[in-house]
């Protein structure tokens, strides 16, 4: 099928750049350790905060490590190319394909994903497993639903990312934006303290956020955190965000399509 | 003797005016894209207050952190992350280095009459990083005027040391990680990992880390001299790893041992520079 070449392509395309993978995988395994140990600080002072003990704590540090290139929090991934196909004016090719432009691209980052995923998601991990006591699920369905949770969580920051991408029809430079959308990424999806840990209500509004999706629900559901109806609602919260996305994203190409004048004519 | 002095005075003096010169054309060259500068500094600023509102939702689940206090942790924090913003908004080009190296545009920095440092890192300045700056400024502004120290004379003047010297640190194992491309054009993270990383690490209170890590923060890379040792100083604090209180005053030493192995591995590395073509 045709998207499925196009995810393996891209897949092989990510695996050629070696030592950046190496480098990222590195510098993730660094920013773990320090984590790590902020961690155990925190939760030896307050030894249940957001529910959970010391050990869940520090496994949420590593997944967390293992799901920045995965779930592109720090931009980057197949949109960053579409909004430089957008500048230069190629997307013109793109919007022409026989092949629908969504379909095109998503495949394009999940066979990105994947590729990130196996590497610089399981490097760190292994690292952490090596120097700190990290939680493994026992059963392989819990291994299956994580991915199917890391999966949506690709998707629903690809329909953000691809949102962001599109800015650039209308802005041109779409670096502000941009920047924007990494802060809120960073910050909203857990990678920079988990969500659990947020005081009173801002905990409700920001489990609440699409960027909950990158990281705080997956690893809930590899910590067994969510089980029975809790994770059908996990997963439901995911997906609900991915049609709401991906939606958006095909009304702002319709009318990118019709409105504007590519550049050079 | 006078006149080598006087000779390298002068070539001091000159990189000097060449690094204003260079910088504030880039200045003017980002300055013409008003809107889109405002945003990415603007970003910049928040990207890095990411960090800090961390600790703050830490801090609504603990009210201490590795036996210190918040103000104390801001203390900390502020200090390293002005310390790597001012060498970062400096200097921190020069980490694009190998780029230069493997597209072959380092060659011409090396025939023009200003130092090559000076042209690797001026080239491109980025204003944008004083958003940096900025973040690591406020919160220290912040932590000088809530924690609870009894100033003297000394501590003043430790706590202008720390951030000098702390800079200076950062610069040194800027320009050692820079060097260490000259090896490998590739290893830039590499060189991340120390100046990003060793910020991260002594955001927070070494006391939440291993002896063997501490160890290793004070003496393979002193990245504890940035702010640690002189913080301990300030907050009148006995060292919890029972290490000499003499270091808690050694920051400038750390600081030349840095610069001067960052000196020699920068020369070692232009000297056996070869282009990429030959």
């Amino acid at each position: 099928m045709l998207y499925v070449a196009v995810a393996v392509r891209a897949f092989r395309r990510y695996s050629t750049y070696t030592v950046a993978t190496l480098a990222g995988a590195f510098t993730n395994s660094v920013f773990g350790i320090v984590i790590s140990f902020v961690y155990l600080a925190v939760w030896a002072q307050s030894p249940h905060a957001g529910g959970y003990d010391a050990k869940d704590a520090v496994t949420y540090c590593w997944l967390a490590q293992a799901m920045i290139a995965t779930v592109s929090i720090w931009a980057g991934g197949a949109t960053d190319d579409v909004a430089a196909r957008i500048r230069t004016g190629d997307i013109a090719v793109d919007l022409y394909r026989p092949a629908s432009f969504l379909g095109w691209w998503l495949a394009t980052d999940l066979g990105r994903a994947a590729y990130h995923l196996a590497s610089r998601g399981v490097a760190p991990t292994i690292v952490g497993a090596l120097l700190f006591h990290i939680r493994f699920p026992s059963n392989p369905l819990v291994w299956l639903l994580f991915l199917l949770s890391v999966t949506l969580g690709v998707m629903v920051s690809f329909g953000i990312r691809m949102l962001v991408a599109c800015s650039a029809f209308w802005l041109l430079d779409h670096t502000g934006l941009l920047n924007v959308s990494t802060v809120c990424a960073m910050f909203f999806s857990g990678l920079a303290v988990p969500l659990v840990l947020f005081p009173g209500w801002t905990r409700d509004v920001v489990l609440h956020l699409p960027w909950a999706a990158y990281v705080q629900v997956p690893i809930d559901v590899w910590l067994g955190k969510s089980t029975g109806a809790e994770l059908v609602a996990a997963l439901g919260f995911q997906a609900a965000w991915v049609v709401v996305l991906l939606g958006a994203c095909a009304v702002v190409l319709r009318l990118a399509d019709r409105k504007v004048v590519l550049q050079g004519g | 003797m006078a006149e080598p002095t006087s000779s390298a005075l002068r070539r001091i003096s000159w990189d000097a005016r060449a690094f204003v010169m260079l910088a504030g054309m880039w200045v003017r060259v980002s300055w013409s894209y008003r809107t889109s500068f405002v945003m990415v500094t603007v970003a910049s600023f928040v990207i890095t207050a990411v960090d800090f509102l961390a600790i703050l939702v830490m801090f609504s689940n603990v009210d201490r952190l590795g036996g210190f206090g918040l103000t104390d942790i801001a203390f900390l924090y502020g200090a390293t992350s002005l310390c790597l913003g001012i060498a970062d908004l400096v200097i921190g080009n020069i980490e694009r280095l190998g780029q230069r190296i493997r597209t072959g545009t380092f060659d011409a920095l090396m025939v023009r009459p200003v130092g090559v440092l000076v042209q690797v890192c001026a080239d491109e300045f980025a204003l944008r990083r004083v958003g940096r700056v900025a973040q690591g400024g406020l919160v220290f502004a912040w932590a000088l005027v809530h924690v609870d120290v009894a100033w003297s004379a000394a501590r003043v003047l430790v706590t202008v040391a720390m951030v000098v010297f702390g800079t200076l640190i950062f610069a040194g194992i800027y320009v050692l990680g820079a060097s260490f491309q000259f090896l490998s054009s590739e290893g830039s993270e590499v060189a991340n990992a120390f100046t990003y990383g060793g910020n991260a690490m002594t955001q927070y209170p070494l006391t939440i880390y291993p002896a063997e890590a501490v160890r290793a923060m004070t003496f393979v890379v002193p990245v504890a001299f940035v702010n640690w040792y002189p913080a301990l100083f300030v907050l009148d604090r006995p060292d919890p790893f029972g290490l000499p209180s003499a270091f808690q005053l050694a920051s400038p030493a750390a600081a030349v041992a840095v610069g001067l192995l960052a000196v020699v591995a920068w020369r070692g590395g232009v000297r056996r520079y070869r282009s990429t073509g030959s």
